[in-house]
């Protein structure tokens, strides 16, 4: 067993040209890293998207450099990848966590893996580089009005007509359609075969005619967005692999993305601990230091020793991906449990704070910016985005200890 | 990073599991809380033969020399087992003290003598208190001469009752810091003026009373040195802390597999009991809590292997494993419903193992502060 991670234990076993690359991505990340972008990040800290503009700018460079998905598969040079050692993953990987990095999914983290393994050679060589090179990116086109967690029921059409597809329906919670440059849309092909079988799977240009998007805010004062689709004419060179097969892509890229999501839950929750920490030092409350409340040191130090167990269920998620092994109860146990940290510590930090944990984040008064009230509200989502934590557990309980599957209805 | 333990320690554990299976099965187990000494000599025998009791003490002390991570791994399957008898005590609590704070005499006399398995020793630091912390001494020995004369009582000692030794952590000095004038002796527990009792606890296993009336112990009985004997002390609670945790991670892992294994086979209204999603979502719970504890365990247990700094892990390791494995035993309780509830079933060997430990060498609360304080948070009692 070893728990070594992170730069400063790793700096002294570089080779030469690994001292090099190290330092390229300093010398990068001194100069692009500027406060202004460090603090668009903060607003949107461990997100799957890139929502604030300035840090979507900043991804795109890191994109440009080929530093964008250090974790995903290699990426073969024909189709605009950087073929990186070993060693320049993880001195990727360590430089960026070390500041503080997460990389979204919104670049193609999520369908780059897939168009690779399934895509036509057309699609992979149109695709691929434009992702690599982060001049594109996806909005998922998944969820509709009644289909959720029970995606395989969605009903928008997609009907095959001469070199194209024309397809009609709407989807919901399209988050950044408004921004992205394309839909990784599901849609029904074949309306008469079991609702697993007769879905196909699309990259849809979002600029394409009889596509409307329109706002959705939620609740923690972000925008996602519905999406209407009227008559769009689609190529069927768009659709992702064979026809009617798009059930098994897109269950794959669900995987995908739980890693992607796995990884990141609860990444953010250790800075605002941190936050939290220097808050009740800081903080009288009748006379005393909140820092000598014994309920809140009990609770701050519940709060750490959750994160720790965050911290090393991600390391093993990521050493296991790192021996070629796609860990999926794993992930989905770093999805439930990073996302819950995240619930619980904008709840309890909202509660040490007391009154002022009510405050947002432009008010008067208002303690660490309003981070830890936006945490509360922001959280919510996470335990039924990307997979219900129902779901989750019932798949670590069987996939994980063997436990018979619920019989089908 | 590697989650994987290394060959000789794969081998350890297979070694342990197929071991205990067979000569530590959990009729023995039930036996030995009836059992007025609580361990079987013969097995504790055959342990030292496989060198366990010397695992830990280095090759001159006739050790193996193996790491503090080694240990863990047989902590985890004696954990798994509910192993009865004095290896905690002896080799975990009294070998590792006496490693911290021992003369290279004491060392070469006593270490080996663990490891054949020739002798019993207990620490005996807590008393009616019921705390960890150094002002809580206050066991006196006085001195006359050349020799030291101890008086009071010391309480929850596992052990004591079978112990050839008891090393008792006294106050030799009354004034300044009370971390400044504690000293251990070791004791023979047969002397004079000492009277044990045996306590009847949760888990059965032998927690005692022991009185110290005037016992009068030589100098050259003191463990190290004379007033100095908290900072060795410490280090080795804090061994021992981990020594717990790891053992709970082995009993949190047989729950979390046994109960997932009745799922399978019990039927209730016309499907498995692991069919229905409530019981998936308890049995992913207890998997996900399993994990968590094993891995701040092991990450504490390899920075103590490796020589670095752990304070901060050791107090988290044992704030999240004695309240997890409660936790886990109670789903596990729930899960197998009425039958687990029967004495005879190995349910309630667990659940009443996981308050014992969880109870022992501070529970989570205690441990929280000290997570706190390591987080910079100021000292409460400073306020």
């Amino acid at each position: 067993m070893d728990f070594k991670v992170g730069a400063p234990e790793s700096v002294d076993t570089d080779t030469e040209e690994g001292r090099k690359f190290r330092q390229e991505i300093r010398d990068f990340l001194d100069k692009e890293l500027t406060p202004e972008v460090v603090q668009a990040r903060e607003l949107q800290r461990d997100r799957p998207y890139d929502l604030i503009p300035l840090a979507r700018e900043f991804s795109r460079k890191l994109a440009a450099k080929g530093w964008l998905a250090p974790r995903a598969p290699r990426w073969p040079k024909e189709y605009g990848g950087v073929e990186r050692s070993d060693e320049e993953q993880r001195i990727i990987f360590e430089e960026f966590t070390a500041r503080g990095i997460v990389v979204g999914s919104a670049y193609g983290g999520i369908q780059g893996p897939i168009i690779m393994r399934h895509g036509s050679e057309v699609m992979k060589r149109e695709y691929l580089p434009k992702i690599a090179r982060g001049e594109i990116s996806f909005s998922l086109g998944y969820t509709e009005p009644n289909a959720g967690t029970d995606l395989a029921t969605l009903e928008m059409r997609a009907v095959h007509d001469g070199d194209d597809y024309v397809i009609n329906g709407q989807k919901v919670y399209s988050t950044g359609a408004h921004y992205s440059t394309h839909h990784w849309l599901a849609a029904r092909t074949d309306p008469s075969a079991p609702k697993h079988m007769g879905i196909s799977l699309f990259i849809v240009d979002l600029a394409s005619p009889g596509v409307t998007i329109r706002p959705l805010w939620t609740m923690d004062g972000e925008r996602t967005n519905e999406v209407f689709y009227d008559d769009v004419r689609v190529p069927v060179s768009n659709r992702v692999g064979e026809e009617n097969q798009g059930w098994s892509y897109i269950r794959e890229a669900l995987g995908v993305e739980r890693i992607v999501m796995g990884g990141m839950a609860g990444t953010g929750s250790r800075s605002i601990l941190d936050d939290l920490i220097d808050y009740v030092k800081e903080t009288k409350r009748g006379g005393r230091p909140l820092a000598k409340d014994p309920s809140v040191r009990q609770s701050l130090a519940q709060l750490a020793i959750e994160t720790s167990i965050r911290r090393l269920f991600n390391y093993r998620t990521g050493w296991l991906m790192s021996k070629g092994v796609i860990p999926e109860v794993e992930a989905a146990i770093s999805k439930v449990w990073g996302n819950e940290l995240d619930q619980k510590v904008g709840h309890i930090g909202t509660q040490i704070m007391g009154l002022y944990g009510q405050l947002e984040s432009d008010s008067k008064w208002v303690p660490l910016d309003g981070r830890v009230e936006y945490r509360h509200l922001f959280a919510v989502h996470l335990s039924y985005g990307g997979g219900s934590h129902e779901l989750m557990r019932s798949l670590i309980a069987t996939r994980g200890m063997g436990l018979p599957r619920e019989p089908r209805v | 990073m590697d989650f994987d333990l290394n060959e000789e320690q794969e081998m350890l554990k297979t070694a342990a599991r197929d071991f205990l299976s067979k000569e530590c099965p959990k009729a023995l187990v039930r036996e030995m809380v009836q059992d007025e000494r609580g361990y079987p000599p013969e097995l504790w025998r055959k342990m030292a033969e496989l060198e366990w009791l010397g695992l830990i003490f280095p090759e001159k002390y006739g050790g193996l020399g193996g790491s503090f991570l080694d240990l863990t791994v047989l902590l985890e399957e004696m954990g798994r087992a509910c192993l009865p008898g004095p290896f905690f005590s002896t080799v975990v609590q009294s070998g590792l003290f006496i490693l911290n704070a021992g003369s290279e005499e004491q060392k070469q006399n006593l270490l080996p003598k663990i490891a054949e398995g020739k002798v019993i020793v207990t620490l005996a630091l807590t008393e009616p208190s019921a705390s960890y912390d150094a002002a809580s001494v206050g066991v006196e020995a006085t001195s006359n001469n050349d020799d030291y004369t101890i008086n009071g009582t010391k309480l929850f000692i596992p052990d004591a009752h079978i112990a050839d030794y008891i090393i008792c952590i006294t106050r030799t000095k009354k004034r300044g810091v009370p971390e400044e004038g504690i000293t251990a002796f070791l004791v023979d527990g047969r002397s004079p003026g000492i009277n044990c009792t045996v306590l009847k606890t949760i888990a059965g296993d032998k927690l005692c009373e022991v009185i110290f009336d005037r016992v009068r112990v030589p100098k050259k009985s003191i463990v190290g040195k004379l007033d100095q004997a908290w900072a060795p002390l410490e280090k080795t609670l804090q061994q021992a802390t981990l020594a717990k945790c790891a053992e709970m991670v082995g009993g949190g892992q047989q729950v979390l597999e046994m109960s997932a294994d009745y799922t399978k086979e019990r039927v209730v209204f016309g499907r498995p009991l692991g069919s229905f999603p409530v019981i998936q979502h308890y049995v992913a719970n207890m998997m996900m809590e399993v994990d968590g504890s094993r891995f701040l365990t092991y990450e504490a247990a390899w920075k103590l292997s490796e020589g670095l700094p752990c304070t901060m892990e050791i107090a988290m390791a044992k704030a999240w494993t004695s309240d997890s494995y409660r936790r886990v035993t109670a789903l596990g309780q729930q899960i197998f419903g009425g039958v687990g509830f029967i004495e005879d079933h190995d349910m309630p060997l667990y659940f009443k193992r996981a308050k014992a430990a969880e109870l022992t060498l501070g529970d989570g609360n205690f441990h929280r502060e000290r997570v706190a304080r390591q987080l910079g948070l100021p000292f409460h009692a400073q306020s």
